[in-house]
């Protein structure tokens, strides 16, 4: 049952005005709406419920029905500032209530302790702005626990070596073991290194009313439609609406967040569904946009008194864009494996999150997991051996062979932060709504490309321990396209290198915070959502402890 | 995968597209527990594993017209065209057994995937009509050029019909395709290829051909909902276990 939702005039001041639904934006508004404030969330996409998720491969992946879409929302694309950026989408992410939350392999490492202290413990790296976060694990760790039991996290604690300190157990026991898991771990046993259950953003237990996972197969790109995949839709903001002092507007595109003369926000403006404009005002305003739209949105709102973008004095609003990198191979085993069967990932290894520069030539670290994360139509795309055919017997033929028998060795690498790897507003491309569209700039540091080939080399190590018949990997290459959205309003002590401090509060405007991919200081080894998410919860009990005393308006 | 480029999609809401006695046999306890006020969820929750197939007819109900039209078309005896000429049909028909043959098992015929593409093309992917438009006449002129003797694509023998294809085909090895690179054979052809690899192997519960034909040839289970074991390597596995030496390791 929803609760009676409460319905605020854009002209009443509401506590906090949230843009943005996604993982960041959906704690967000659970927490400030639960501390007692009253909070409006516009999110630019709809409002689509469990019933609207299904298992069309057109309409999901072809037709944007959950993402961005590519018409409406323009990207251009250049790999450094002396490039003219040319129309290419390079950019996806959820639009719809709930963000990218909703369709994301949710695969939920925490970040260890070396992420946050990396630039002490190895020094400076050229060509990398790369710094220690203002904040630590330590820091950080009673959110990770807190992500964990109220949004929902499948796992064993204490089953990797490489772990970092935790202060409780996951709430509930890993998903099942898939074929693709006992494979990896046989053969990660083999090789000395240490596979284990991946915590995994997915109910293997039935809880506050949802389902555990029924293993339906369509997971990666698409919703859940039993409420098992801990989503912000799924298990944020049935509890920020449960308050009865959240309102979850949807279709609402926030294109410019005001300001008063004394510098002061006053709320966002937006479109709604008719592309009538209008304001919502607050006493305090929370970007939540992700990495890509929460810079842009400050760009869009420059004015007289902040000409280059709203908190944008350090010039650092959209820079040290962060992707991760990685790499895929694929094995064929003898046996039917189905790991079409279930949701992605089993089993995972972090022997090589944390390396020596000095040993290893570069610097780098990364995570490896087994998975499936295909559609059948995907499979049948791109999922062959190179150099199979194409069409024709010999295609029908290996299409019926390998399907039961492939899957996925997946490796998750850092990306290094880079001045020039940015999203900006493109000078010539507008979008559906005349307003600039994203553009991005961005040019691998020589070290992600170095590890990232290395330790795809350690993944098809594993496929060859696992017995894989045939093996194969794609090709590692500089990247031209976007899906983790790091770094681009870094937080920081020093208001010249970075947008916010550690309390997500930016520099430059008292009542305006940013939290998501773009608060993060560094990249992780691949899996940046769960530290999203503990970010989001850290700093809503920041903002509410200001807010209590009187601090931000 | 940018195949289809529209945000609307179409396809209407169907509650009455048959399904099968084994679905329609657990309908009823659906429904009637439906009626008790329990929610999809809370049923799921309780655990009633089996009824996956049932959960997933009655509520996933959209999407489904494409794939009614491509199955009643095959059996009516005048198929409904929307798009192509029947004559165009059986040219579509042909190229898309080429891509996916019949050979012991059902491929793109069996599936009715011209009659999807069909509908498609009136639908959701009316932008590509211009690749059929500008691809069947030169498929024509090939099939003249290659052997003056046949009339058109359909009629010619399977080895005839694959040489031709091959010859829009520009990745297809050098060796295997008669040298005619041309503007737009490949764009044509690779159009060709989605929409018969889609047509055969979309959900058929979500759109796809509804007697699953293609997930049959994949070995792709129907349902969407299973258990473990999930294959061969999972059935027998006792379960995780430390690493014998676990701790930690010094890094490379």
């Amino acid at each position: 049952m929803r609760p009676d939702l409460p319905k605020y005039k854009t002209s009443d001041e509401v506590d906090f005005v949230i843009v943005g639904s996604g993982a960041a934006g959906g704690i967000m508004a659970k927490e400030l709406s639960t501390n007692g404030f009253r909070v409006v969330v516009l999110e630019q996409g709809p409002y689509l419920t469990e019933a609207d998720f299904g298992h069309n491969e057109v309409k999901i992946l072809a037709q944007d029905f959950l993402t961005n879409h590519p018409k409406l929302q323009p990207n251009t694309f250049r790999k450094t500032p002396d490039d003219k950026a040319k129309p290419q989408r390079t950019v996806v992410y959820g639009r719809l209530v709930g963000g990218t939350s909703v369709h994301f392999t949710a695969n939920f490492w925490r970040f260890h302790e070396i992420d946050f202290i990396e630039r002490s413990k190895i020094g400076s790296i050229a060509g990398s702005t790369l710094v220690d976060w203002p904040i630590t694990y330590a820091d950080l760790e009673p959110y990770y626990t807190k992500v964990e039991w109220e949004i929902g996290v499948s796992g064993l604690a204490h089953a990797s070596p490489f772990d970092p300190p935790r202060s409780k157990p996951y709430p509930m026991p890993p998903l099942p073991t898939k074929g693709s898991g006992v494979l990896f771990e046989q053969a990660a046993r083999k090789l000395g290194w240490h596979a284990f259950p991946a915590p995994m953003a997915i109910l293997s237990q039935p809880r506050t009313g949802r389902s555990a996972c029924i293993n339906c197969g369509f997971c990666l790109a698409f919703g859940c439609e039993v409420g098992a995949k801990s989503s912000s839709l799924a298990a944020a903001i049935p509890v920020a609406e449960k308050t009865g002092r959240c309102e979850i507007r949807p279709n609402s595109y926030v294109h410019r967040i005001e300001v008063d003369s004394n510098g002061r926000a006053i709320g966002a403006t937006y479109f709604d569904e008719k592309r009538n404009v209008h304001l919502q005002k607050a006493k305090a305003v929370v970007l939540c946009a992700n990495g890509a739209e929460t810079p842009r949105l400050l760009l869009l709102s420059a004015n007289k008194q902040f000409p280059n973008g709203l908190a944008n004095s350090s010039g650092y609003v959209g820079k040290n864009l962060m992707l991760n990198g990685g790499g895929i191979s694929f094995g064929v085993f003898e046996h039917p494996v189905n790991d079409y069967k279930g949701f992605a990932v089993s089993r995972i290894l972090h022997d090589f999150y944390e390396n020596d520069p000095q040993k290893l030539g570069f610097y780098g670290g990364g995570g490896i997991d087994a998975r499936y994360d295909l559609t059948p139509i995907g499979f049948a795309m791109g999922a062959l051996p190179p150099g199979s055919p194409r069409w024709g017997k010999g295609y029908k033929d290996l299409l019926a062979h390998n399907f039961q028998r492939t899957f996925e060795v997946f490796s998750h690498t850092t990306s290094l932060p880079i001045e020039n790897n940015s999203f900006s507003l493109d000078p010539d491309v507008t979008d559906a709504w005349g307003l600039p569209a994203l553009r991005m700039t961005y040019k691998d540091h020589p070290d992600d490309i170095k590890f990232a080939r290395w330790l795809n080399e350690r993944g098809l190590q594993l496929l060859d321990a696992a017995g894989a018949q045939r093996k194969w990997s794609f090709p590692i290459d500089e990247q031209v396209f976007a899906v983790h959205l790091l770094g681009t309003c870094r937080m920081g002590n020093d208001p010249k290198t970075s947008v916010i401090n550690k309390d997500h509060r930016t520099h430059d405007v008292k009542n305006l915070f940013l939290c998501d991919g773009s608060s993060m200081v560094t990249s992780g080894r691949g899996q940046p959502t769960m530290t999203i998410e503990a970010l989001a919860f850290r700093a809503a009990d920041r903002i509410t402890d200001l807010a209590r005393r009187n601090e931000i308006a | 995968m940018r195949l289809f480029h529209r945000l609307d999609s179409p396809f209407p809401l169907d509650l009455s597209f048959p399904r099968g006695l084994q679905s329609l046999q657990f309908l009823v306890p659906l429904r009637t527990t439906m009626k008790n006020n329990l929610s999809r969820r809370n049923f799921l929750s309780q655990g009633c594993s089996s009824l996956s197939a049932v959960w997933v007819s009655a509520h996933f109900p959209a999407m489904l017209s494409a794939a009614r039209h491509a199955r009643e078309s095959a059996q009516s005896a005048t198929p409904k065209l929307g798009f192509f000429t029947p004559e165009q049909a059986d040219e579509i028909d042909a190229i898309t057994s080429r891509i996916i043959p019949s050979d012991g098992t059902p491929g793109a015929h069996e599936a009715g995937v011209v009659y999807f593409i069909d509908q498609a093309l009136t639908t959701f992917a009316v932008e590509e009509q211009v690749h059929y438009r500008e691809g069947l006449p030169e498929v024509a002129a090939r099939t003249k050029e290659l052997f003056p003797s046949i009339e058109k694509f359909s009629s010619a023998t399977p080895e005839q019909q694959d040489e031709i294809l091959a010859s829009f085909d520009e990745k297809m090895p050098a060796q295997r395709r008669p040298n005619r690179p041309r503007a737009g054979g490949q764009n044509f052809f690779e159009t060709m290829r989605s929409h018969t690899i889609i047509a055969f192997l979309l959900d058929p519960d979500s759109g796809g051909d509804p007697n699953g034909t293609g997930w049959k040839v994949l070995g792709r289970e129907r349902s969407h909902m299973f258990q473990p074991p999930f294959g061969y390597y999972d059935q027998n596995y006792a379960g995780w276990q430390p690493v014998p030496d676990g701790t930690r390791k010094s890094k490379s």
